[in-house]
């Protein structure tokens, strides 16, 4: 509770500054999109989160949304399948190259860092090969419920926000009050001793892959409706980024067993004011990584000052004993 | 004997909560080789270390070459002239023989930029590699190298130091035979050259071999010496063993279950042509002696279902039960309390309670949930039983003494009730006092008709704990003796790879 509080504060308070310094920070507009991007980029930055937990990371998140925009493009537009039939293609096609990550991550023991960043590489190439690097679209079809999920409102509160509340709690859920989430902590923190209570340590790291896969898929298809129009070049570029410096702001450790799902929320909702703070209060938008940049390493300096000093006094508490 | 080089007087070192070395005296004189044996803890490590540099003695004197000298650090020791081979060799393997020999001293050329000389570092390797008859290029990569051929690196590196006095410790224990005589043959060189040698070991027959003379430590304190005709393996054992034993062990007077674990034709990776056997019955603790690297914890270890073993079979109440996982191990009730706690037993960043419940969980759940409160009970509920000092079950077990952490390892398991709990040195690193508790309950266990399988390499322990002692010798079971048998002399014969004597008796 303690790591949340800190970038939450954080939070609020950069929330205020902007609010004085540009009203339309607060204005019905502003903070409906603001809202909608909230919930897309949390919800695949909890994956993302979940795979730093386990001691790993997901660099492919980005690449994977150009692919399976494109190929949801095309399903829909070309071949014309049922909204619903596209919709499971691609989260199980997501879920399934989780999986090809998982494996070759616990199986082939390869590092998460290089077998993720091959996934980068290569499903960016294989989307702009598929799309003959041509920008695919939706045009103005609704598609089933799709097109109103991911620019829709209920009650004034972008859907997109409300499918994060939902995912947000499922995985609370999951991660904070279930067996398998405290293996994947257990795992997470010290595979060898995991293993040697009884939990195949190598199931509980590719899972983390295939819920990040899942996760991916929902909010990639959320993406492509949102921009509607997806060029393979340079659709969800850098996204992966994105969720990882949300789960660490959020208080994952990049060490593994460390992390919570309201830390990565907050940690998305931070990342979001930022961008909007660039933009409402004039800075150049050619600014907008360096802001972001320094923000994270201010934040997570001042976290390991913060939990260093913790230490320090606690080992002083012990010794006093 | 020729004139003395090293004369160590009244060392003393204390570690946390232990006496190391009580005012040890060793003398080495020049081309001179001493043995250095003892049992496991007997302080020889310790002792080394302090010449070597690694730590520093807190009492007593090292005279070097006639004059008293103080070794502060590693590059002291180097400076005197003492090199240190480790039993873990501390080589680079991603860097070439010379590379390796040459670490920290490179000759360079190109003033400020400091580049290595490549000719020159070859040419002195070369040199170097050539008096100890080694026949590698010294720019072969270090890791195509045998384990004897690295070691023989690790002793050039020395030598070209100026190295006069060798220390190697256990420098046989990964060789094989042929490599060890090698060994041997070439520290007869050495000190026909004039190096002197100390030789840590276990294996009393290379002893004779090689030693001039053997010094003997036990806990901590000289337990005697040898001159080169009084070596022999009875001399030696007699030394290395033989004090009074504290008896705060209790033994059980219960009827036993015979058979209840049982364990047929177990072949482990670290030594696959050894073939194991042996029984524990319910209320028994079979103690499992041997020295460091018998293959004991890998016996553990496969049997656990951490790391597979080659074949082999395992009955519980006379029941064969598959174990390819520790999981499956522990749905059968059988435990393992691992030597490396920190490692492999617990998670010390979690709570308390979340370690002990961490194997269970699962029973603790409804549809995934898990119930918190009854979590939260049976951690409470262990923690009093077995008298854990925290300040709650909350509290992270990294900020617990070595004894309450192993609590909380024991405290996991009895949770599951045990049919069979192996403990591989469930003392170690633990105070007096704890200790004392540890014993009350792996005996309390064991008269609740469960099967104790205890390693360890502390023989008082060994000996005051167990039912029955089985000795392990390089991955075989080398002697299992009856209570009335187990004699600190019987067992140390046993794991020096003796076979055993009484048997026809």
């Amino acid at each position: 509770m303690k790591k949340e509080m800190g970038v939450a504060v954080l939070l609020v308070v950069l929330c205020a500054i902007v609010a004085i310094l540009n009203p339309r920070f607060l204005g019905t507009a502003n903070l409906h999109n603001m809202a909608r991007l909230i919930g897309m980029f949390g919800i695949f930055s909890i994956g993302s989160g979940l795979v730093i937990i386990t001691g790993g990371i997901d660099l492919s998140i980005g690449s994977m949304f150009a692919l399976q925009g494109v190929l949801l493009a095309i399903m829909l537009r070309q071949w014309h399948w049922f909204w619903a039939a596209a919709v499971l293609a691609i989260i199980v096609g997501t879920m399934g190259l989780g999986s090809i990550h998982g494996f070759l991550i616990t199986k082939a023991r390869l590092q998460p860092f290089i077998v993720t960043l091959c996934g980068l590489l290569f499903y960016r190439g294989l989307a702009r090969y598929i799309a003959n690097d041509e920008t695919k679209g939706f045009g103005s079809e609704q598609f089933g419920p799709l097109r109103t999920l991911a620019t829709g409102e209920v009650f004034s509160v972008p859907m997109p926000f409300i499918a994060l509340l939902v995912i947000a709690v499922v995985m609370w859920i999951v991660l904070h009050r279930s067996v398998y989430g405290r293996y994947l902590f257990a795992v997470g923190h010290n595979e060898e001793a995991a293993r040697y209570a009884g939990i195949n340590s190598r199931t509980i790291v590719a899972s983390a892959y295939i819920v990040a896969g899942a996760l991916t898929g929902v909010a990639g298809i959320l993406l492509a409706f949102y921009t509607n129009s997806i060029s393979p070049s340079t659709h969800g570029s850098f996204y992966e980024l994105y969720g990882i410096a949300a789960a660490v702001l959020g208080g994952c450790s990049l060490r593994g067993g460390e992390g919570s799902i309201l830390g990565i929320v907050i940690g998305t909702a931070l990342l979001q004011v930022l961008q909007n703070l660039v933009n409402l209060l004039g800075i150049p938008s050619s600014l907008n990584f360096a802001v972001m940049g320094a923000v994270i390493l201010i934040g997570v300096l001042a976290d390991e000052l913060l939990a260093s000093r913790r230490r320090s006094r606690q080992m002083n508490i012990v010794a006093n004993r | 004997m020729s004139a003395t080089l090293l004369e160590l007087r009244g060392i003393s070192k204390r570690f946390p909560g232990v006496v190391a070395l009580d005012s040890v005296d060793l003398e080495v004189g020049a081309g001179e080789v001493v043995a250095l044996i003892g049992e496991n803890g007997a302080g020889k490590s310790t002792l080394m270390n302090i010449l070597g540099g690694v730590h520093q003695a807190d009492a007593g004197t090292i005279r070097f070459d006639g004059q008293p000298v103080a070794i502060r650090s590693v590059s002291d020791a180097f400076a005197l002239g003492i090199g240190f081979i480790h039993q873990e060799l501390n080589v680079l393997d991603n860097l070439d023989v010379a590379a390796n020999i040459f670490m920290g001293r490179e000759p360079t050329w190109g003033g400020l930029l400091r580049l290595i000389n490549r000719g020159e570092i070859n040419r002195q390797s070369e040199r170097h590699l050539k008096r100890l008859g080694l026949t590698v290029s010294p720019s072969a990569p270090l890791r195509e190298l045998s384990l004897a051929q690295q070691q023989m690196v690790e002793i050039a590196k020395a030598l070209s130091q100026n190295a006069r006095l060798l220390i190697m410790d256990e420098p046989t224990s990964c060789l094989t035979t042929s490599e060890t005589e090698r060994l041997l043959a070439k520290i007869k060189e050495l000190r026909a050259e004039g190096v002197s040698i100390i030789y840590i070991t276990h294996r009393l027959t290379e002893v004779g071999e090689c030693a001039d003379r053997v010094v003997v430590l036990r806990d901590g304190k000289n337990a005697g010496s040898l001159r080169r005709e009084e070596i022999t393996h009875d001399n030696m054992v007699r030394f290395m063993v033989g004090r009074d034993l504290q008896n705060f062990y209790v033994h059980s007077k219960v009827q036993k279950q015979a058979d209840y674990f049982k364990v047929r034709g177990l072949r482990t990776r670290a030594h696959p042509r050894c073939s194991v056997n042996f029984t524990v019955a319910a209320g028994e603790i079979l103690g499992l002696a041997g020295l460091v690297g018998a293959g004991r914890s890998e016996l553990a270890q496969a049997i656990f279902g951490v790391e597979l073993p080659l074949e082999g079979e395992i009955l519980i109440d006379r029941k064969p039960v598959t174990i390819r996982h520790s999981r499956d191990a522990i749905s059968h009730g059988l435990y393992l309390v691992p030597e490396d706690r920190r490692r492999t037993a617990l998670i010390t960043e979690m709570a308390v309670v979340e370690n002990i419940t961490l194997p269970g969980l699962k029973r603790l759940t409804k549809w995934g949930w898990i119930n918190g409160q009854q979590e939260t009970d049976i951690a409470a509920k262990q923690c009093t039983a077995l008298r854990v000092k925290t300040p709650s079950v909350q509290t992270k077990v990294m900020n617990l003494s070595g004894g309450n952490q192993q609590k909380v390892v024991l405290a996991k398991w009895l949770a599951l009730n045990p049919r069979v709990l192996i403990f591989d040195e469930p003392t170690r690193g633990i105070d007096v006092g704890a200790k004392a508790e540890i014993y009350r309950l792996m005996r309390d266990l064991a008269e609740n008709g469960v099967a104790i399988i205890m390693i360890s390499s502390d023989m008082e322990e060994v000996l005051g704990v167990s039912d029955r002692v089985a000795v392990m010798h390089e991955g075989r079971i080398a002697g299992i003796l009856e209570r009335s048998q187990c004699t600190e002399e019987a067992i140390m014969h046993l794991a020096v790879g003796q076979t055993k004597q009484t048997e026809a008796a």
